[in-house]
């Protein structure tokens, strides 16, 4: 993609400062502390709001004793990938939103850096503290190697059945791997959880899309049964003039780079505008800044207090300088004389509330037309489903919103088929996807009825 | 306006706090800051033979992240010669007139080695004498320190070696690491000590080394028991100190686990006329003496106490045998649903480590609080009919106040056990 003009190269260690850890590790003395705050609740709220269910106050307490091993374990075994969900949980509106401290006017207890704290000790050292089941002689397919999966298949090899992971990507573990905030989870952290599961005996067949490089069909003769976790795919379009010019981009696809690539190899515009104001635009502006961009905006068509990013994520894109635009609303790009992105042209919108509808309407102020002089201009206004193609498979029936169709225990409308994460919830956390997967591998087995062997 | 002066024995110190014997009144460079920081006065650490020490010396219990709840320590008396130590203590007293300067003595239990330490003390200038009956390391193997606090036939030959040529008073300093500490007090009242002070340290063993089984203080991968100190012990002390008040006519001067104003206050409570501190000292520092004054005039001058003497020993009278405590008074657990955080912890202790008088019902918050993620605050229950007032809950709940211990009018009259057993008796 060429640019009409790209932000100015910074330098190597720049570049590592703008995308250092947000929330770094602790340090012994530091995780000593904080563990030491918390109350060991009974019936703790914080277990409650973690969809995995953590035993917080158990993996805390572990901390205290140095049991870090033990804590590692209470973590894990809830929540295979607890490294990463201590990174990127948005723990503000999960467990540590539920700690008793915001009621006793104290700071809640850092429940996601601790287990983070907890489980970096077991990776460091490659402490292996979960083994395969022994072998029941079932075969597991799943389609996608994302949260949603490796949770699935660690349930699922802990129990005793072999499982194998197809993915399109060329590494594994989807979104953690390809689209965090590199500040929050780095690639190749993501890639140490994958190793995780895959020294329970979960193979892997990366670079293999199904539908295409392997069918149904043949997945059905080969497995037992099915897990479907494919996730959402790329940011839908805007649907303006303007669209298809040099410079116009998804968020899927200006994020990915950040994640896999050196950065210095990455071009962005001098100036960006980013439509959209979910969690997703605020990882493009904040990444955008990073990169070195001089003027970024974000462009809402709604307020600040409608934007569906969390408050911390709003936050952070405000520390990074950016421009917001609220009640704005694009309707062309413009090119320059070869082509590229040069600027943007929104209107202004106003809100009106109607009757019987839960989010008010959004009606365009004629006139009021303005324009940003860009270099780039991302689309971040939600991802699109990728299920088309299990349309192909008999009995499983997708949502009117493109997500598919489950029982509480994560079974589709054909018995064999299973599916969990984003696929299904429309796209939530990542601890979701994991929570759903592991339900999945419950359903899975019970729906398989498989006799436990001895290990 | 209240006054900190106290008059003990005769000698007016400034205020009720002295440095304890030990690190921090080593030198006589570390007494002239101590007083010039607002001690009143100073227990010279332990005069005597010169002995080596080891190295490591001192262990410590944390607790949560709050450094030294306890320590301990396996040093023994001063490693310097016992000219040195008087040369600075003349010089001491010279200096500053108005404080107290005490010697603590320990010597081979010899009444002529007795005589002569008292009286090149007293040429010094100490204002008064300690008697070290209380060390229970090293100096206890030698025949010295605990060896003669642990029995009362020595403690009173002792006391009486010194008084028979002392011309200062006589403290006798008394170990913990007793059966009971009574008798060995009014020993040393009986051999004519003119106050007795406690305690000492208390035998313990601070820890192993999991990794290399080593005991703490680690010395050379052996340790052995020392004496502890610090908060954990002011609990041990307060109760020897009103027993000890409950028995003995001569002053007392209150020493264990003291930090501030407080604890000081509640040793004065039990009995004590001065107060000594070691641990807190060698924590933070000689500046702790600060707040302790201030802290405690202001809690005099609230209360209209013009001098420590109008509250002293006031609480000894309520410390009583259990008979005599009164079987009908009952209270029990209210909790402030305002208040509460619902952490569950008073249910879980009630359940498990009490009477089960706490019911987990998700009843809602009187406020309808909810946290950040718009969960409702669960309050737990009181059963009142089941509760016996325990008090359980109300140490574990966090939060300031949420639980309170409220009485209950049964309409019946005092009754103790020793009354009940009398009326069935009859
Ligand atoms: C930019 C961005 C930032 C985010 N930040 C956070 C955050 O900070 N915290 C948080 O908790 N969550 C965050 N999320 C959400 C989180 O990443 C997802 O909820 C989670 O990854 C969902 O897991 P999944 O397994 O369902 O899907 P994915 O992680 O999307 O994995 C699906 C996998 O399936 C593969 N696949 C798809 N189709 C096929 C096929 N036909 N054949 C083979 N493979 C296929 C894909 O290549 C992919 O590897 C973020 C999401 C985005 C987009
Ligand atoms: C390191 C150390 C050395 C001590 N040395 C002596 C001593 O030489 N003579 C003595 O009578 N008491 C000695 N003590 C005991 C203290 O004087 C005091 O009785 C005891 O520490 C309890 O008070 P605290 O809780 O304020 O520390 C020592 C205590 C410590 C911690
Ligand atoms: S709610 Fe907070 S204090 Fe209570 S157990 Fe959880 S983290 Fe600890
Ligand atoms: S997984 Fe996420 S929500 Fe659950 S306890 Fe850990 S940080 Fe909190
Ligand atoms: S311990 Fe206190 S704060 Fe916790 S639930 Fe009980 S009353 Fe509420």
């Amino acid at each position: 993609m060429t640019l009409r003009e790209t932000a100015p190269k910074l330098s190597p260690e720049q570049y590592e400062k703008n995308f250092a850890e947000i929330s770094p590790r602790m340090t012994p003395r530091q995780a000593a502390v904080e563990a030491a705050r918390c109350l060991f609740c009974f019936d703790a709220p914080c277990t409650i709001a973690c969809p995995t269910h953590i035993d917080v106050p158990s993996f805390i307490k572990k901390i205290t004793t140095d049991n870090l091993r033990g804590s590692a374990r209470v973590i894990l075994e809830a929540n295979i990938l607890g490294h990463s969900c201590g990174r990127v949980c948005p723990t503000e509106v999960l467990c540590e939103g539920a700690c008793v401290m915001h009621e006793k006017e104290e700071k809640p207890i850092e429940i996601g850096r601790l287990q983070r704290y907890a489980v970096d000790h077991v990776l460091d050292r490659n402490i292996q503290l979960f083994h395969p089941g022994a072998p029941n002689g079932k075969h597991v397919a799943l389609i996608g190697s994302g949260p949603a999966s490796l949770a699935c298949a660690a349930e699922l090899a802990k129990l005793g059945y072999r499982t194998t992971i197809f993915d399109r990507n060329e590494l594994a573990g989807g979104l953690d791997t390809y689209g965090i905030a590199a500040y929050k989870l780095r690639a190749k952290d993501a890639l140490r959880e994958v190793e995780l599961v895959r020294g329970l005996g979960v193979e892997f067949r990366q670079k293999t899309t199904v539908g295409s490089d392997i069918t149904f069909a043949q997945l059905e003769k080969d497995f037992d049964a099915i897990f479907i976790g494919v996730g959402l795919g790329d940011t839908g379009a805007l649907k303006i003039p303007g669209e298809d010019l040099q410079g116009v981009i998804g968020a899927m696809e200006f994020i990915e780079p950040t994640k896999v690539r050196p950065f210095a190899q990455l071009n962005v515009g001098r100036r960006i505008a980013c439509i959209g104001a979910g969690n997703t635009a605020i990882d493009v502006v904040t990444a955008a800044k990073r990169l070195g961009a001089e003027i970024v905006h974000l462009i809402y068509r709604r307020g600040e207090h409608d934007m569906p990013a969390f408050r911390y994520e709003y936050d952070l894109a405000k520390l990074d300088g950016v421009n917001f635009h609220w009640h704005a609303q694009p309707v062309r790009i413009l090119a320059d004389a070869s082509a590229k992105v040069a600027a943007v042209e929104c209107v202004r919108t106003r809100t009106e509330s109607s009757a019987g509808n839960k989010r008010s309407q959004i009606a365009i102020m004629p006139g009021s037309e303005f324009q940003l002089e860009v270099d780039m201009v991302v689309r971040a206004i939600g991802q699109e489903p990728v299920t088309n193609f299990v349309r192909a498979v008999e009995g499983i029936r997708l949502r009117e919103n493109g997500t598919i169709a489950v029982s509480d225990r994560f079974q589709t409308g054909n018995a064999k088929y299973f599916a969990a994460g984003d696929c299904v919830n429309g796209g939530k956390e990542v601890v979701d996807a994991v929570a759903e997967g592991m339900t999945a591998a419950g359903g899975i087995d019970a729906w398989l009825e498989s006799p436990r062997g001895k290990n | 306006m209240s006054d900190l002066s106290v008059n003990f024995c005769g000698l007016r110190s400034p205020n009720p706090f002295w440095l304890a014997s030990g690190p921090p009144t080593n030198t006589g460079g570390q007494v002239m800051r101590a007083f010039d920081a607002g001690w009143g006065g100073a227990v010279w650490k332990t005069i005597g033979d010169p002995i080596q020490n080891t190295s490591s010396r001192y262990g410590a219990i944390d607790l949560n992240g709050v450094k030294i709840m306890g320590l301990n320590n396996i040093e023994l008396i001063s490693d310097r010669p016992i000219a040195v130590n008087l040369t600075e203590i003349a010089e001491v007293k010279k200096r500053y007139p108005k404080h107290l300067v005490i010697a603590s003595l320990m010597v081979e239990s010899k009444r002529e080695t007795w005589h002569d330490i008292v009286r090149r003390a007293e040429d010094a200038g100490s204002d008064a004498l300690e008697l070290n009956f209380g060390c229970p390391h090293g100096m206890s193997e030698r025949g010295m320190g605990a060896a003669v606090g642990q029995v009362p036939e020595y403690t009173e030959m002792i006391t009486s070696w010194a008084k028979e040529v002392a011309k200062t008073p006589v403290i006798s300093k008394l170990t913990p690491n007793v059966t009971d500490i009574t008798h060995i007090a009014l020993a040393a009242e009986r051999g004519g000590a003119d106050a007795v002070s406690l305690i000492n340290t208390i035998n313990s063993l601070m820890g192993v080394d999991l990794e290399t089984f080593a005991p703490r203080p680690n010395v050379a991968g052996k340790s052995s028991h020392g004496g502890y100190c610090g908060p954990a012990v002011k609990p041990i002390a307060l109760h020897l100190l009103s027993s000890v008040a409950k028995k003995v006519k001569i002053p007392i001067v209150g020493i264990g686990g003291i930090g501030d104003w407080k604890d000081a206050a509640e040793h004065i409570a039990l009995g004590a006329s001065c107060v000594q501190v070691c641990t807190a000292a060698m924590h933070y520092g000689f500046r702790i003496v600060e707040d302790m004054a201030d802290g405690l005039a202001a809690y005099m001058d609230d209360h209209a106490y013009r001098s420590t003497e109008n509250f002293r020993g006031r609480a000894v009278p309520n410390v009583m045998d259990w008979g005599d405590l009164d079987l009908n008074y009952k209270i029990i657990a209210k909790i402030d649903a305002g208040l509460c955080i619902g952490c569950q912890l008073c249910y879980v202790a009630c359940e498990d480590g009490a009477h089960q008088c706490i019911e987990r019902a998700p009843q809602k918050n009187a406020n309808g609080k909810r946290n950040p993620n718009n969960m409702e605050v669960h309050v737990p229950r009181i059963m009142e009919e089941e509760c016996v007032g325990c008090n359980l809950c109300a140490l574990v709940c966090p939060v300031h106040g949420c639980v309170t211990m409220e009485e209950i009018h049964t309409g019946q009259p005092p009754m103790s056990w020793k009354q009940l057993r009398a009326s069935q008796k009859g």
